[in-house]
């Protein structure tokens, strides 16, 4: 397999189709730790084929979720459902038999170290007592599919940080999983290979309609291969919705700290000379989400009003193949166009737009 | 060195390798178990199981705590009802024994504490059975630091041996006494520690060379 290294905000392609029946379910799952809620009521359902990014600070319970997925934690209330069927009250033992129908990833890989990466991709299926001969002929069709093909007989240390998470998952896959859980699968890595390694899971998720939940603290990883993200606060569901528009028009305060390092920022030192004194150019925030961030906006303002803005600061991308737009525009009231007209007028276009303030002289 | 010297001097060899060679193995089939238990129920372990941990905590440690020539003597009864005597080589190797197998069992239990956690959790993430995670990951894992322990046992029992000598145990150290210190044959006892060092330094560097290549960690 080729794998190209991917380019952090311009990727477009959408994650596999989500429609399809819930792989996972969470109805009012909460844990505690000690005196400490690590979940809060945690209600949420991940249908086959999704890509659920899970992001929060650190402490806000990701790792403790996405962990009650597989029972390596168990919640003291609520109920978590794996393809319909209940495991929080499964015992240790009643869980195996569930577990190899879930395939994990970890930060730092986790891989055996005195086992070769044919062996170490092969012991999920050793686990599932499948043959030998048969387990180690999967074991190099996974290698192949990870692009290993030529390293089976590697022992781990021999590996680089991104050819020992392709172990992983490899590993991950092997059991033919009907879900994947990642906690981290790219911090270690650099960004390069945090791009390979993404635009391995999202190849497949696409090719085989894996379903994938995802912990990290790289809000780009969530953009590039998410389709869904839940934000997690203090063990709480703070938001949660579809990443082009939770990453274009974040509800909860938590959402937009998260993502400011994301989004354009007005630069420092025009932020700086902003007053709410009225007179001069006016500096306007527009948010806009699909075809109205491609549309000719400051065109259209000066043949509706005769006045001209100035674009100041911003940028287009693209999340899930919608267009997300930031601008930050100054605009000049004239006598025949007052601040309220232009502010209306970017209000009916803009999923968001906010007044700054004001600039004496043109910044 | 008289033909006679080098007999007893073989002889001595002999019965030094037969005892440590006996009770090393009952380390290794008794310690290892052990080793693992300890680790496997201790709280947070594989299969948590508090009471067991500690019992047999207590255990290994009064063992460990009794100074083997006390040991030596104190398991006279037991050793007759054994093997039938309790002089000889053979006698000794179940004093030897009873010291070696808490005594491995607690490098042992080092050994195997040190693999790291993570690998037991992807183990069990991916459905590994608690006797998965003692058989996938636990052992494999820590083989190459189980095997320099076993050596460390193996040298001390070489050393142990020597005491045994107070039993009639025969073997290399109770010929030093006996003709290098009550005889003044300087030379026996000076043979003796060359046949020593070189028992030492053949199973030093053979373990580390064993170790070597068992471990692939870098
Ligand atoms: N085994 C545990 N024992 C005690 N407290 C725990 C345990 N695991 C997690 N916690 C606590 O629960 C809370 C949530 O932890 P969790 O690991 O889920 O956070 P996280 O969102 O994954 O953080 P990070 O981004 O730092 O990995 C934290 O306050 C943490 O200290
Ligand atoms: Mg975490």
């Amino acid at each position: 397999m080729n794998v190209q290294p991917l380019h952090i905000g311009t990727a477009g392609s959408e994650p596999a189709a989500a429609a399809g029946p819930p792989v996972v379910e969470l109805a009012g799952v909460s844990k505690r730790f000690g005196a400490r809620a690590a979940l809060d009521d945690v209600t949420l359902t991940v249908r086959r084929g999704e890509v659920l990014g899970i992001i929060g600070r650190s402490g806000a319970g990701k790792s403790t979720l996405i962990r009650c997925l597989n029972g390596l934690e168990r919640p003291d209330a609520g109920e978590v459902r794996i393809e319909g069927r209940a495991i929080s009250r499964l015992s240790e033992r009643e869980l195996q038999p569930m577990r190899r129908r879930i395939g994990m990833i970890f930060q730092h890989f986790n891989l055996l170290a005195n086992s070769t990466a044919s062996e170490n991709v092969a012991l999920p299926l050793k686990i599932a007592g499948i043959a030998k001969a048969e387990r180690m002929r999967r074991a190099g069709e996974l290698l192949d599919l990870v692009g290993l093909s030529d390293r089976g007989g590697a022992y781990p240390a021999q590996l680089s940080g991104g050819q020992k998470q392709r172990v992983g998952i490899a590993r991950a896959l092997a059991a033919e999983p009907a879900l994947l859980l990642s906690d981290e699968a790219t911090s270690a890595l650099d960004p390069e290979t945090t791009g390979q390694i993404l635009e391995l899971l999202r190849d497949i998720n696409r090719r085989l309609g894996l379903t994938v939940a995802l912990v990290t603290h790289e809000m780009e990883v969530v953009r590039e291969i998410a389709s869904r993200v839940v934000v997690l606060e203090n063990g709480r569901v703070a938001e949660e919705g579809e990443v082009w528009r939770v990453f274009a028009d974040p509800q909860a305060p938590i959402t937009a700290t998260l993502l400011r390092s994301l989004r354009p920022e007005l630069p420092a030192d025009l932020a700086a000379r902003l007053t709410n004194t009225l007179g001069g150019e006016a500096v306007f925030r527009l948010d806009l989400i699909g075809d109205a961030a491609r549309a000719p906006l400051l065109a259209e303002l000066a043949g509706r009003f005769g006045i001209e803005a100035r674009l100041l600061h911003g940028g287009i991308e693209t999340i899930q193949g919608r267009p997300v737009a930031r601008l930050f525009v100054a605009v000049s009231p004239s006598p025949a166009v007052d601040l309220a007209a232009i502010a209306a007028f970017f209000a009916s276009r803009a999923t968001r737009s906010d007044l700054l303030g004001h600039v004496s002289s043109s910044p | 060195m008289s033909a006679h010297l080098l007999d007893l001097l073989l002889k001595a060899t002999g019965e030094t390798l037969l005892m440590t060679a006996a009770s090393g193995l009952a380390s290794l089939v008794f310690g290892l178990p052990i080793g693992l238990l300890l680790v496997v129920t201790s709280p947070g372990g594989v299969w948590p199981a508090p009471w067991t941990n500690r019992v047999l905590g207590t255990l290994v440690d009064a063992f460990r705590s009794v100074p083997f020539i006390i040991l030596l003597v104190a398991l006279i009864p037991f050793t007759r009802l054994v093997v039938g005597t309790s002089i000889g080589t053979s006698a000794a190797i179940v004093p030897l024994s009873i010291a070696a197998i808490p005594y491995y069992a607690r490098i042992a239990e080092v050994s195997l504490r040190e693999v790291d956690s993570g690998l037991v959790e992807a183990v069990r993430a991916m459905g590994g059975s608690r006797w998965a995670l003692v058989r996938e990951v636990l052992v494999p894992e820590a083989l190459p630091s189980l095997v320099a322990g076993f050596v460390v046992t193996l040298i001390t029992l070489i050393g142990a041996t020597a005491i045994a000598g107070a039993i009639g145990a025969g073997g290399l150290g109770d010929l030093a006494i006996r003709y290098g210190y009550q005889r003044f044959q300087t030379e026996v006892m000076l043979a003796v520690v060359v046949v020593l060092i070189l028992l030492v330094t053949i199973l030093q560097k053979g373990g580390d060379a064993l170790v070597a290549r068992l471990d692939h960690r870098r």
